[in-house]
């Protein structure tokens, strides 16, 4: 397999939404592989989403497992045809994006979510998630959507005082 | 062969310059790169990083009488232009307290001893003219971890100034 080329902003192709996928077979599977290589092939993505390839099914892939500093997680995990359900708390947090070259900023996301999904293979998987990977897989989600972490950014200067935690 | 320069405007703030300077820059035929501008203290200022086929001062020219007509002093410095290099911050300071002398020195004196490397300073004074309060906001890379920040500022906590060291995790996906 070879690693595939990331369609990079403006490309008018990331604001398509993407389909479903209807069957989970071996040529899912193969471009999952396809897919997984390019996103570990990126410079420290934690995410990839089927439609930055030129993939338009709703396929993402998250693994937050590998950070120097461990966040709560569940390990690599291929997320097809995935649906938030149910969205808890907001928080601001810094994102990047492999079609978003050179840039960084403050995006707002659901502090928590619960996930449906399908793995590669049909099965039904059901996560409850916090924090980083929650927000890994918001973005990944977005781009499903047609959407790109620009369309959220917040304001850097105003930024939020985070409250603080008295020990 | 075209020039970058660093064109810094300082006035006194009033609606419009932002858009006659940008202007100006367009009809002449400059490219505009990074820029900051903002209001500090009912004064507005503008650093703009601004391409030019011509020297600095073509460049001059072109902006000199626009930024006469709006009260603005004009500084030009010829730099070379690092974009598409950004670096990504891994730490963000906030400090805030009542307002006194040297609050900003102490901070980025204790930050440069521990070779902090500051991307992104924004300062602001609040409150009123008989108890001014003071805001830092500061990104930028530490090497050494955010443990060396929070220990290089501990001696500030303790003179009686809110300081809190979060580190950034960029979330790349
Ligand atoms: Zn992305």
């Amino acid at each position: 397999m070879a690693v595939l080329e990331i369609l990079t902003y403006p490309d008018e192709r990331l604001k398509q939404e993407s389909v479903p996928v209807a069957d989970f077979d071996d040529d899912l599977r193969a471009r999952v592989a396809a897919l997984e290589e390019t996103r570990l092939a990126g410079p420290g993505a934690v995410g990839i989403a089927a439609p930055q390839v030129g993939w338009f099914e709703r396929v993402v892939i998250v693994d937050v497992s590998k950070l120097k500093k461990p966040v709560p997680n569940h390990g690599y995990l291929v997320l097809v045809n995935p649906e938030i359900t149910a969205w808890e708390g907001f928080a601001v947090g810094r994102e990047g994006c492999l079609s978003v070259p050179d840039f960084t900023g403050n995006v707002i996301r659901a502090e928590a979510i619960r996930l449906e999904a399908r793995d590669p293979w049909g099965q039904a998987l059901e996560f409850q998630m916090q924090g980083f990977e929650a927000r890994a897989v918001q973005h990944e989600m977005d781009h499903l959507d047609g959407l790109l972490f620009l369309d959220r950014l917040v304001s850097r200067r105003n930024d939020l005082f985070r409250r603080k935690n008295h020990q | 062969m075209s020039n970058w320069c660093m064109l810094t405007l300082v006035g006194t703030d009033r609606p419009g310059i932002v858009a006659a300077i940008a202007q100006a820059l367009f009809q002449g035929g400059a490219n505009l790169g990074e820029t900051s501008m903002a209001r500090l203290g009912g004064n507005f200022t503008v650093m703009m990083m601004v391409q030019h086929e011509g020297d600095t001062e073509a460049l001059r020219s072109l902006v000199e009488p626009v930024a006469a007509s709006l009260g603005l002093r004009l500084h030009l410095d010829p730099i070379e232009a690092h974009l598409h290099q950004h670096r990504i911050p891994d730490v963000r300071i906030s400090v805030f307290g009542a307002d006194r002398a040297g609050i900003v020195a102490q901070v980025t004196t204790a930050l440069a001893r521990v070779g902090f490397n500051i991307l992104d300073l924004q300062s602001d004074v609040g409150g009123s003219k008989s108890t001014p309060f003071y805001v830092l906001h500061i990104e930028g890379q530490a090497d050494d971890g955010v443990e060396a920040i929070e220990q290089a500022l501990a001696p500030l906590r303790d003179s009686g100034v809110e300081v809190e060291v979060q580190s950034i995790e960029t979330m790349i996906g």
